[in-house]
């Protein structure tokens, strides 16, 4: 399978994203038909989901879902799971035939690191490294989620038939996320469809990110490796960086990624003034510049984020205790037809939804 | 002793058009041109002509066109004129050949190597004209993470450093006073107050005038510590300790005693008349750690209230030098590069030391940042920038704001004719002699500068807009926005750019 090495993955793409803010389950068919009506925002090249709460009997371990072009790679990255982690179970990830081509082979481990191994780095510090010498290091290996009690499913097809194919409609998540993609300079490559997963976080992004080459510079400096060449691998670090490094409240790492204009700044109240300017000057690295809507998912929650400018669509509703994300209100309304309230979030503001909280910010 | 060298420029003068009103002759400071009454005719020595185009120029009716005519030996691949004519002289005194601006010499220019990214299709480019787009620059040590606690109201935890403020990140480069008239200084000093940003006293001390107007000015502390006193410490919005300098890399500053008039004497507190030669090093610096003493000794001066920066030449090892001054204190790094100007240097060593600023630039910024220093200081980096897209190529390249003295020099009517070190400046910035500086009006010597910086200004949101970017801060070190045509392998790998096509 060819792995993208040459220049920076752009795409356009469809997102979609479903959180009851009860953390009531419900089973994969909405998200894939909310996807599926805005099939013409992907070509055929991408598509995928995260969901979170869908293994309750394994949520102490990582879930590890795995990629390998062949029994090789499949042999050397299971030696090298079984030196740095404990296994407690390993499986096929379930897939049925479909109209998806060329399937890699497919696995989940749920594991947790060796005690011995961790040295002084706390488990997801230790995670995240090893994820990345996987992806980076074993040859046809690829790591498409790591997080506990949640996972992601991509592959190269239209997302209601990746969806199909990974029988979705067997699990049951709080929170749904989903992409389309729309690629236009990569061949398509497992890998490179959405969600980008990483611990807990998963993310899906329709956009191109003018700023990518200091986003990467800076994440280098804190040890991130960027092998993807993705907008989408570089906000998945961001976040990770800023939330759960930097223990930065979400809402903040939001400003700092899309921060308010210096003439809105300095009109500002002189308390909230400072603040701002602070992020500003200390984040400016951290400002993802160009067209882009996200969505997050995470433990207990969902995000959703435009550029500063908002020059790509998205479309934020409620209905009792759900909130819906998605590129366009037709993502909703199928799945929806009469929400309680429908908005479009403002330009830079996110729109956050806790599990037990509701929707805490409206963006 | 017969002088074997020749002038260098030929004046011609169209008699039809001359009417005799004789501003040539007052005009140029050599002496070039003289008016023989009884004859009613202009005669010029062009031996003494420097090439400053000060007659053509102002000349009504123009009827003068002073050419370059060196002297045209032999050809020889080996011994250019270049090199007879600075033989004859110094065969003629015995002296160091002195010269002033920066390096003229055809060494490769890396910013005509590079071409800019335009955005297209997938991803918008943005339209200055209708969208807000951000040049606005903060120069100072950053912390690399926030303590921001979330309540009803967010609590920021963490003292972040003094910050020097930018509208637009270019600042005017460090020009004392001496080597350039006060009316230079005094326009170079109320466009940054216009254009929200910085102009630097160079070496030379603040005039008295001058100090109270010190909110945007950074005041240098250099080997010969020149006008340095806590009160002119404390008198700037920054201090810029002074190592080297990009014209004359290993050497001190250097103000001929021409220029070394009664103010200058009282602001440089010298005797007048003097040359003003600093030291080559600092005498209190042998050594990095001597520096972080200086570095906090000027902090503790300013009561910790303003950045402290430290300013060296580029020179092979300036990445290692960075690190260093980095881990030491300083809040900024200016970085001067091969084809930085001088009021006065000599020849051989602007010519032939230090490094372009392209290379030091891509070498250290990257250094910082493969040391996780990269937030430690700001880098701003000076040495022949010309244009806006210069200026936009050195912050994809890793600047954080560049330094410009050249070019508000020729916004003040330069010629660039080198002869800054005689004192003799036609144009009244150069120079001390009263019935020179006069020429340079402040009022209108302010205007042209804030003109230029408006325009670059322009210039450079056009092209970072042009990227699908509207904040300067994604551009800055965003080397992915450069790509080069004709450089080596070796040259793409220290820029760390990709050949276009790639």
């Amino acid at each position: 399978m060819q792995k993208i090495t040459g220049g920076k993955d752009i795409s356009g793409c469809a997102v979609s994203g479903i959180l009851n803010t009860n953390g009531k389950k419900i089973d994969g068919r909405y998200i894939i038909r909310s996807i599926a009506n805005m099939h013409d925002r992907s070509n055929g090249l991408g598509g995928g989901f995260a969901a979170y709460g869908i293994y309750p009997s394994y949520k102490e371990y990582y879930a590890f879902h795995l990629m390998f072009d062949d029994s090789y790679a499949r042999e050397r990255c299971e030696e090298f799971l079984d030196k740095n982690f404990l296994i407690e179970r390993e499986g096929d990830i379930p897939t049925r035939k479909t109209v998806i081509q060329n399937p890699p082979i497919l696995r989940r481990y749920f594991v947790e690191p060796r005690e011995e191994k961790l040295d002084k780095s706390s488990e997801d510090d230790f995670v995240i490294r090893e994820v990345m010498k996987i992806n980076s290091d074993i040859e046809g290996s690829y790591v498409l989620s790591s997080g506990k009690n949640m996972a992601a499913f991509k592959a190269v097809g239209f997302p209601e038939d990746v969806g199909n194919f990974y029988r979705l409609e067997e699990y049951k998540a709080e929170t749904w996320i989903a992409h389309g993609r729309f690629p236009t300079n990569t061949p398509g490559w497992w890998g490179g469809a959405h969600p980008f997963a990483l611990l807990d976080y998963s993310i899906v992004h329709n956009g191109e990110i003018s700023s990518y080459g200091i986003n990467k510079r800076y994440l280098e400096m804190f040890g991130y490796r960027c092998t993807l060449l993705t907008d989408t691998e570089v906000m998945a670090y961001l976040f990770d960086l800023l939330v759960r490094r930097h223990k930065l409240p979400m809402k903040i790492a939001c400003k700092a990624f899309a921060p308010p204009f210096w003439d809105e700044i300095d009109r500002m109240p002189e308390k909230e003034k400072k603040v701002m300017k602070t992020i500003r000057t200390v984040y400016g690295s951290c400002l993802v510049n160009g067209p882009f809507s996200i969505i997050l998912g995470f433990k207990n929650g969902m995000l959703a984020l435009n550029d500063r400018i908002k020059l790509r669509p998205l479309i934020a509703a409620t209905k009792k205790d759900f909130l819906m994300v998605s590129s366009e209100e037709a993502g909703i309304r199928e799945i929806c037809k009469e929400p309680d309230k429908i908005w479009s979030p403002k330009a830079g503001e996110p729109v956050i939804g806790l599990i037990g909280k509701g929707v805490v910010e409206e963006g | 002793m017969l002088s074997l060298c020749k002038g260098e420029f030929s004046v011609e003068r169209d008699d039809d058009r001359c009417i005799r009103c004789l501003v040539c002759v007052r005009q140029c400071p050599s002496d070039v041109h003289k008016y023989d009454e009884e004859e009613d005719r202009i005669y010029s020595d062009e031996s003494e002509c420097v090439g400053c185009q000060r007659c053509a120029t102002l000349c009504p009716t123009d009827a003068i066109t002073i050419r370059y005519k060196p002297m045209e030996m032999k050809e020889n691949a080996n011994w250019k004129t270049y090199h007879l004519t600075n033989i004859y002289k110094q065969a003629e005194t015995g002296g160091i050949l002195l010269t002033g601006m920066g390096n003229d010499k055809p060494y490769p220019i890396y910013w005509d190597h590079i071409l800019l990214n335009a955005s297209q299709v997938t991803n918008p480019s943005i339209d200055p004209l209708r969208e807000p787009m951000e040049l606005r620059t903060y120069l100072g040590r950053k912390p690399d993470l926030l303590d921001i606690e979330d309540g009803d109201e967010l609590i920021l935890k963490t003292e972040i450093s003094p910050q020097l403020k930018l509208e637009l990140p270019v600042l005017f480069s460090a020009m004392s006073y001496g080597s350039i008239s006060l009316n230079a200084v005094k326009s170079l000093e109320r466009a940054a107050t216009i254009a929200g940003t910085y102009y630097n006293t160079g070496e030379g001390g603040l005039h008295k005038d001058l100090h109270k107007y010190g909110k945007n000015t950074i005041v240098q502390c250099a080997s010969g510590r020149f006008g340095v006193s806590p009160d002119y410490l404390n008198a700037g919005a920054a201090v810029e300790i002074k190592i080297g300098q990009g014209a004359k890399p290993g050497i001190g500053g250097h103000l001929p005693g021409e220029k070394v008039l009664e103010e200058i004497s009282e602001t440089r507190m010298i005797v007048e008349g003097t040359d003003a030669l600093s030291p080559a090093p600092h005498h209190d610096i042998y050594s990095i750690e001597d520096l972080r003493q200086l570095i906090f000794a000027l902090k503790e001066t300013i009561a910790y209230e303003k950045p402290v920066g430290v300013k060296i030449a580029a020179v092979h090892n300036s990445a290692a030098i960075s690190s260093g001054m980095a881990r030491a204190g300083a809040d900024f790094i200016a970085l001067d590069g091969v084809r930085g100007g001088t009021g006065a240097a000599p020849l051989v060593t602007r010519d032939n030391v230090g490094i372009p600023i392209e290379l030091a630039l891509a070498s250290i910024d990257q250094r910082l940042r493969e040391e996780g220093i990269r937030n430690n200081a700001s880098l701003i980096i000076a040495g022949g920038i010309r244009s806006s897209s210069d200026i936009i190529k050195a912050i994809a390249l890793g600047a954080d704001a560049v330094y410009i003295g050249t070019a508000a020099l020729v916004a003040l009517g330069c010629h660039l004719c080198q002869k800054c070190y005689t004192g003799k400046c036609a144009w009244g910035i150069a120079t001390q002699d009263p019935y020179l500086t006069k020429r340079l009006n402040p009022e209108i010597g302010t205007r042209r500068l804030v003109n230029l910086l408006n325009a670059w200004s322009n210039e450079m949101k056009e092209l970072i807009g042009g990227m699908g970017i509207n904040a300067i801060e994604s551009l800055r070190g965003n080397r992915l926005q450069l790509r080069g045509v004709g450089l080596t392998d070796t040259e793409y790998k220290i820029l760390g750019i990709l050949p276009a096509g790639e």
